[in-house]
């Protein structure tokens, strides 16, 4: 679909005509830096960019990456562009996957920033490329799934406080409360589920150098169905 | 070209759109009227298949709006009311980002940005951010936007909206320019706008059509009720009884003024009575220094119609 691609570098390029992009990049690349600077890199400590990626990077992008989709389609419901866009021959689905390309392509960007860490580290001792390879490729898949959540709920809303808002609700429980919930509850059914959602859970087999298909799966639906969720929420609004 | 066949369309217990039946030649310049909430942006909104009916049909060249909407979005080019843009891209990139989404590329493109660009005077500002424009700049980039595909059909809603009066006559005579080349439905609360562009006006209030034909055949519709202004040079008492004589006259106001009497005349019925009261001075031989019809504009027409529609059925929810 060339609409998906037009779509999508428009996206792209509305990233960075705006501050949003570079506050963005910015608040990740403190962030980000603190975390390293302050945790991993402490002399006496062990070269493993294991905790910073495990953790903390995990922490930051769950409040980052909604900041970066809260305006993909509230923006437009707002402003009425959608109108325009809807009239256009474009259907739905493409809409949302060149939205959602775009977003994946700046988060890419994002994520190349990280390489500054091992390589940094690689001054002190060799790197496990392989590994690091490894880490990418889970937070590449962690990423696509938070940029379909945000991208799910800036559907929903006019509002980009709102969409940010119930984006970090559920990313951050999905993420980190999702498994500690598990312990507490007694139905067994339940107990499963959640610890099934648990997204850190799936994530961290990344983190340790594995390459499950498990966990790939998880990921890839997970975010195939927020991101049809978002289809049908697209739908729906135009069919009042 | 343009088919709405019993379209009715409900939103929640509001009804927008009851059972309203039109149809659309190839060219010209059609006008779609009727005051605030009269059904005419949901109908047009209807017509770009942005939302559906909620019965009936409508079809564009054609293609039925709800079951071939991509065929009918790639016939049409649609300015909606706010003619809403993207304010961080230049005029430029967001026109080409439009053309890409209908196809074009390449010199192709280049071509038809040249082309509306002209047409639209868009020149001056062409590479300037959207966001920096004036409403009626804006507002030729949405047209523009709207042409640059060549569509076979072109549909406006209110697109002369908050625009300064020189930007409203260029947009004007830009609307009727194009009308040559495409099919025109355009939507408005402006009547004496409709009567300058456009070849048919339909009018619609509380969701339904209400009249419909050109601009010239719904005055005629109501001259009986337009007023003859006549001012005689003669005796006050006999003009006026000479008048009043008159078959077909259905009142008389008179007054005086420096022996010129000045006369409101209304007609029973269809009938142009002023021939006959030419006939009347030039038989007395009362000088007669003016004679015109007044109140048959558009407007009047307008006024009676509405408001013999909402005395048979009160509107529903205003402001919707």
């Amino acid at each position: 679909m060339e609409n998906t691609a037009t779509l999508a570098r428009r996206e792209i390029g509305a990233y960075f005509l705006s501050p949003i992009a570079y506050v963005v990049i910015a608040v990740f690349l403190f962030t980000a830096g603190m975390a390293f600077g302050l945790g991993t890199f402490i002399s006496g400590s062990e070269a493993s960019l294991r905790t910073l990626f495990e953790f903390w990077i995990v922490l930051i992008l769950v409040f980052v990456l909604p900041m970066l989709t809260m305006r993909l389609m509230s923006e437009e419901l707002r402003s009425g562009t959608i109108e325009t866009l809807l009239t256009a021959p474009i259907t739905e689905p493409a809409v949302v996957l060149g939205k959602f390309v775009g977003a994946l392509v700046f988060y890419m960007i994002l994520l190349a920033t990280l390489l500054l860490y091992p390589i940094i580290l690689r001054m002190y001792g060799p790197v496990d490329w392989s590994l690091l390879v490894c880490n990418f490729l889970g937070l590449i898949l962690l990423g696509a799934l938070y940029l379909a959540v945000g991208l799910f709920f800036s559907t929903c809303t006019k509002h980009q406080i709102v969409a940010v808002l119930l984006s970090f609700a559920l990313l951050a429980m999905l993420t980190f409360a999702s498994h500690a919930l598990a312990t507490q509850v007694d139905i067994s059914w339940l107990r499963v589920l959640l610890q099934h959602l648990s997204i850190r859970t799936h994530f961290e087999e990344f983190v340790r150098g594995s390459v499950d298909l498990n966990h790939v799966v998880f990921f890839v639906t997970t975010t195939a169905l927020f991101l049809f969720l978002a289809v049908k929420r697209l739908e729906m609004r135009r069919w009042q | 070209m343009i088919r709405v066949t019993n379209l009715i369309k409900r939103y929640g217990t509001h009804l927008a759109v009851d059972d309203i039946s039109f149809h659309v030649e190839r060219g010209g310049v059609v006008g779609f009227l009727g005051p605030n909430g009269a059904g005419k942006t949901t109908t047009l909104r209807i017509l770009t298949c942005y939302h559906p009916a909620t019965s009936g049909s409508a079809s564009i060249g054609g293609c039925d709006v709800f079951t071939q909407s991509m065929e009918v979005r790639r016939k049409i080019g649609y300015l909606p009311e706010s003619a809403p843009l993207y304010p961080e891209l230049r005029v430029r990139e967001y026109l080409r980002f439009r053309g890409k989404l209908r196809r074009l590329s390449g010199t192709e493109l280049a071509r038809a940005i040249a082309r509306v660009s002209e047409q639209c005077w868009l020149g001056a500002f062409i590479d300037r951010p959207i966001g920096q424009l004036s409403k009626g700049m804006k507002q030729r980039v949405g047209l523009a936007d709207a042409i640059m595909h060549d569509p076979q059909v072109l549909i406006l809603d209110e697109p002369t909206i908050g625009l300064d009066p020189t930007q409203i006559r260029e947009t004007r005579n830009l609307i009727k320019q194009l009308g040559e080349r495409h099919t025109v439905l355009l939507s408005s609360h402006i009547l004496h706008e409709v009567e300058q562009i456009c070849s048919r006006a339909i009018i619609i209030a509380n969701g339904r059509i209400v009249a419909s034909g050109s601009p010239a055949e719904l005055r005629d519709q109501f001259i009986a009720k337009a007023r003859i202004i006549a001012e005689m040079k003669g005796p006050q008492e006999e003009v006026e009884k000479g008048v009043r004589a008159l078959t077909g006259v259905h009142r008389v106001d008179a007054s005086s003024e420096n022996g010129w009497v000045r006369l409101a005349v209304e007609a029973k019925s269809q009938q142009d009575i002023r021939e006959d009261l030419f006939r009347l001075t030039a038989s007395r031989g009362w000088s007669l220094r003016e004679i015109r019809r007044e109140g048959a504009t558009l407007e009047d027409f307008f006024v009676q119609v509405i408001a013999q529609q909402e005395s048979v059925r009160p509107p529903r929810n205003e402001g919707a």
